[in-house]
């Protein structure tokens, strides 16, 4: 059997000129083993699709997942993976992206892994800013264990582990991340491929932490979650898509905005005579308090759900600093020489005598 | 005036203190400018796990003890010969360890009727009869320190805090060791405080000259230098060693160092080095909490880094579902457990043995990995650089263990040259022919395929592998086929590991058999019995899984073993089970290195039982 440890090559370059890739050049061998109908399908074709816009070498693309139906992801995409275990891909894609920061290093997870089990290295994931590109498949449920719920799922919410609802109120996933200093924040829904793309290619695109709570329906153990959200004839009057420089209005008609007085948002007719264009609030990603203000939109009564980028900075990542600061060190002190190192200190010298 | 300089050959000096009083630094000057003279050396600092305990509590003593000699010696000594006592709390709780007849300084300023209560003595002891069998030197060190420091400007507070130099000068006079080091140091520790630098210096010297000039002395000491063999040394203690050994490790390997850790006690120092290691290229990153260290190190391992991870007992346990993980995906990770007192937060700053079988079985499956351990501070160095060969050379995780006496313990190291050091061959994989993540060697090792090389993408994960490809398999037969395959993968890892040694006759009636950071007490030991004219041999393990492959012959050489451990008889039950032998156990479980004197009278009482022997006739 060929192909054991090594054979002594050093390490090929990269083409300089990566070659142009189709969404297919990214699917792996193996069979796709998620439920028939299952959002997941559409998150996995998206990933496919906006991968060759980004002119990264297929062998620089790694894809890091930990446990649950989406976290099943990198066994599906044709680039390096790890599948690793409950709630840690964050903690093993830092080793890898702080270890070779010329990768581009992806982290497929879902609300249970994410928020649950995995809470504490998604919070200090984001507050590195250090470059994953998160993508958090939220179906509001625990699908691979078969139906119990999440810490997105809604308060009361009846499942299998809570039979006469949940007591627990859930997580805000945008709030969360923008909270824990996230430096770019969005979400999208596995319904809107168009949209999916073009988030998930900003993400791509970004230096640093980069997190999208991404809508996604489990057909067999929360099937229609998002529906009012996702589906055709009830999207336009419950989704506001946040953009940037553009007013925020929704409706079938685009006849609705939001109206922020003080501190408070309203949603007003643009219909009603009273209020026009200019009284809407036109959106800016790079208003941290925006952000903060708008993500509290889907929890508000009578509000739509708020969708798309929420935020953007620009920011050192974690990655840069630490390279930035290994070599400043050098500088100053020269590269280390381990003998010198072995030697230092306060050392004395025994003779033969 | 001119003393008279008495020679000795062996010395054991204990500074005891209040935690805020500085005794580890004290100790630690004394050392570094004891190595320089050139004696032999070995060092145990035991502190409270509180920062600042209250002020002249029992549980708030901090002490520092060190041992010199001018020959060779292998432990911080069981019994001080003298006893530098800042406070009674001090006095309280170090008399019971103190020689017969040895030597008691006492800072007498702090005899007070508040500092006695807090002691819990009922009179005050340099006044009554607790001490007639000790010598006792009374001096008021508060008052002298204050007195040499009139006039300077400062705070009574900032004077008071320098009464530790002034106990050090003493010392340095008591002992005959030149005052420069420590000179030198206190410019460079506080440059940017000159007049606290001037403070110290001054009150080192106070000490010095009170030594010099008082009637209280009759004579000082001189301890010459050790005929150590010829080389440059330098005192290390465990954990700087460890973190030395990690970093000559992967320079020889030709990669990069990443140490993934979350601060623990008594491991921190190794990070602490670490982190200050940032020209040798070592990348160090301090993690959220123990798992995501563990986790960081899996990344950094598969993306072609030297990956190290260290903690102590509690973050080991953290840990545990990674370094499975690590198992499973055949990632080469050291993780080095600085053991400390256990079970739960136990005794943080104390030292134990007691993560032998954790690091052995404590992982959920057949989760075989191959653990060493280190025998003295020094050897940290060596034992870190075979932790990092092995996972390197068989990509599996390796286990270090260190203990916290080996870890703060320091002693004269001879620094090895890198050309001296092994090789660590690291091929990457390449060549997209024929490539398999899974594909073995004939050592049943996987290749490292790093993420950024072309035409290896592949996918590794926590579910079973299929052999060769990789894939994923839920089948049954290839599933009890990789179960053995990772075990015997590591246990023929005994072929590339040196033969048991014994130190001794080669076969007779006892063995003591010890492992990790018992060296020291237990040769020791076995030395002077030897001398005494007892028949008996010693052997230390440094190699716990696999065993080395001459162990089963060495223990059936002997008649009986004895197993000495600061735990309750983990080696033992190991021998036990792999070798279907008993062993006599030897198990003190104080925080403490084992006592020469008690391991003595242990091993000679099991001597004694063994029909027909005894001494040597």
């Amino acid at each position: 059997m060929a192909g054991t440890n090594g054979n002594g090559e050093t390490l090929k370059q990269s083409p300089a000129q990566p070659k142009k890739y189709t969404a297919k050049d990214f699917a792996s061998d193996q069979d796709v083993r998620w439920c028939p109908g299952c959002g997941d399908y559409s998150v996995l074709a998206q990933v496919q699709r906006i991968l060759p816009d980004l002119d990264v070498p297929k062998e620089k693309q790694i894809f890091i997942s930990g446990i649950g139906c989406s976290s099943r992801f990198p066994y599906y995409m044709n680039a390096y993976g790890i599948h690793g275990i409950h709630g840690r891909a964050p903690a093993i894609a830092s080793g890898v992206k702080s270890a070779n920061p010329d990768l581009t290093v992806w982290v497929a997870t879902g609300d249970g892994d994410a928020l649950s089990i995995g809470g504490n290295h998604i919070i200090h994931a984001l507050r590195r800013n250090i470059g994953l590109k998160i993508l958090m498949f939220n179906n509001r449920i625990y699908g691979l264990t078969k139906g119990q719920y999440s810490p997105t799922s809604e308060l009361g919410k009846k499942t299998k582990s809570s039979p006469f609802g949940t007591i627990d109120y859930p997580f805000n996933p945008v709030q969360l991340a923008l909270g824990s200093g996230g430096t770019f924040v969005a979400r999208s829904m596995d319904r809107d491929p168009k949209h999916l793309q073009q988030v998930l290619l900003r993400a791509a695109k970004h230096d640093g932490t980069a997190f999208t709570d991404i809508f996604q329906n489990c057909n067999v153990f929360n099937d229609g979650a998002y529906f009012l959200y996702t589906e055709k004839d009830t999207r336009p009057d419950n989704v506001l898509y946040v953009e940037h420089g553009k007013p925020l209005v929704f409706g079938k008609e685009n006849d609705k905005g939001i109206k922020l007085e003080g501190f408070t948002p309203k949603v007003i007719s643009l219909k009603d005579g009273k209020h026009s264009i200019s009284d809407v609030l036109v959106y800016d990603e790079t208003s941290y308090e925006l952000a903060v203000l708008v993500a509290t939109f889907g929890d508000r009564p009578g509000f739509p759900m708020p969708i798309g980028v929420f935020f953007k900075a620009d920011r050192p990542s974690y990655e840069k600093m630490m390279t930035d600061q290994i070599e400043a060190v050098t500088k100053k002190r020269g590269a280390g020489d381990l003998d010198k190192l072995l030697k230092s200190g306060n050392t004395w010298t025994v003779t033969a005598n | 005036m001119s003393k008279t300089i008495e020679t000795v050959d062996d010395v054991v000096i204990r500074f005891a203190g209040d935690s805020g009083d500085g005794m580890q630094l004290t100790g630690t000057q004394f050392t570094n400018t004891t190595a320089l003279v050139g004696n032999d050396l070995s060092t145990l600092p035991d502190y409270p796990a509180e920062i600042r305990a209250p002020a002249g509590t029992l549980f708030g003593v901090s002490s520092f003890q060190l041992r010199f000699s001018s020959w060779d010696i292998l432990t911080p000594g069981d019994q001080p010969d003298v006893l530098v006592a800042m406070n009674p709390a001090a006095l309280k709780v170090h008399l019971k360890d103190l020689k017969k007849s040895g030597l008691i300084v006492a800072n007498t300023d702090s005899f007070d009727d508040k500092n006695l209560a807090l002691a819990g003595f009922a009179g005050n002891p340099l006044a009554d009869d607790t001490l007639v069998d000790y010598q006792v030197i009374e001096v008021p060190i508060t008052k002298l320190t204050l007195n040499a420091l009139q006039g300077m400007g400062l705070t009574q507070k900032e004077s008071v805090r320098c009464k530790n130099f002034f106990a050090l000068g003493l010392m340095y006079w008591m002992y005959s060791r030149p005052m420069e080091p420590t000179e030198g140091w206190i410019k460079q520790k506080f440059g940017n405080e000159p007049k606290i630098a001037e403070a110290n210096d001054k009150a080192m010297k106070a000490g010095y000259y009170y030594g010099e000039s008082t009637e209280v002395f009759a004579s000082r000491f001189e301890v010459k230098p050790a005929q150590l063999k010829p080389g440059l040394y330098r005192n290390i203690t465990g954990n700087e060693a460890t973190a030395l050994g990690v970093v000559a490790a992967a320079k020889k390997a030709g990669i990069p160092l990443f140490y993934a850790s979350y601060p623990i006690t008594p491991a921190s120092d190794i990070l602490h080095n670490l982190s200050s290691y940032k020209n040798y290229g070592v990348k160090t990153f301090q993690a959220e909490d123990e798992i995501a260290a563990a986790g960081v190190a899996v990344g950094a391992a598969y993306a072609g880094n030297l990956a190290v991870t260290g903690t102590s007992g509690p973050g080991a346990a953290l840990k545990s579902e990674t370094i499975s993980l690590g198992v499973m995906l055949e990632l080469p990770i050291v993780i080095v457990d600085v053991q400390r007192g256990g079970p739960s937060t136990g005794l943080p700053t104390k030292t134990e043995q007691s993560d032998l079988l954790f690091v052995m079985y404590g992982r959920h499956g057949e989760a075989p990995a191959p653990i060493v351990a280190a025998a003295t501070p020094a050897d940290c160095f060596h034992m870190a650089y075979e932790a990092a060969r092995i996972a390197v050379k068989y990509m599996t995780p390796v286990y270090l263990l260190t203990d916290g006496y080996l870890g703060n313990g320091s002693e004269p190291w001879l620094v090895p040259d890198s050309k001296e050091l092994p090789t660590i061959p690291v091929t990457f994989r390449t060549d997209p022919e024929n490539f398999h993540p899974y594909a073995r060697n004939e050592n049943n090792v996987r290749p490292w395929a790093l993420p950024g090389t072309p035409g290896l993408e592949h996918r590794i994960g926590g579910l079973e592998k299929a052999n060769i490809t990789g894939n994923v398999s839920y089948d049954p037969d290839n599933h009890d086929f990789m179960v053995h395959l990772r075990a015997e993968k590591v246990a023929g890892i005994a072929k590339d590991i040196p033969l048991q040694e014994v130190y001794g006759e080669q076969s007779g009636d006892l063995l003591v058999m010890s492992w990790g950071g018992t060296y020291g007490a237990v040769r020791s030991t076995v030395d002077r019995l030897r001398k005494k004219g007892y028949k008996l041999s010693h052997a230390h393990l440094r190699y716990l899984n696999p065993f080395p492959r001459n162990l089963g012959e060495v223990l059936g050489n002997f008649g009986t073993i004895f197993v000495p451990e600061i735990n309750l008889g983990q080696l033992a039950r190991l021998l036990r089970s792999e070798y279907l032998i008993d062993v006599v156990q030897f198990n003190k479980v104080r925080g403490l290195p084992l006592r020469s004197t008690e391991l003595e009278q242990a091993i000679v009482k099991t001597l004694e039982a063994i029909p027909a022997n005894g001494k040597r006739s």
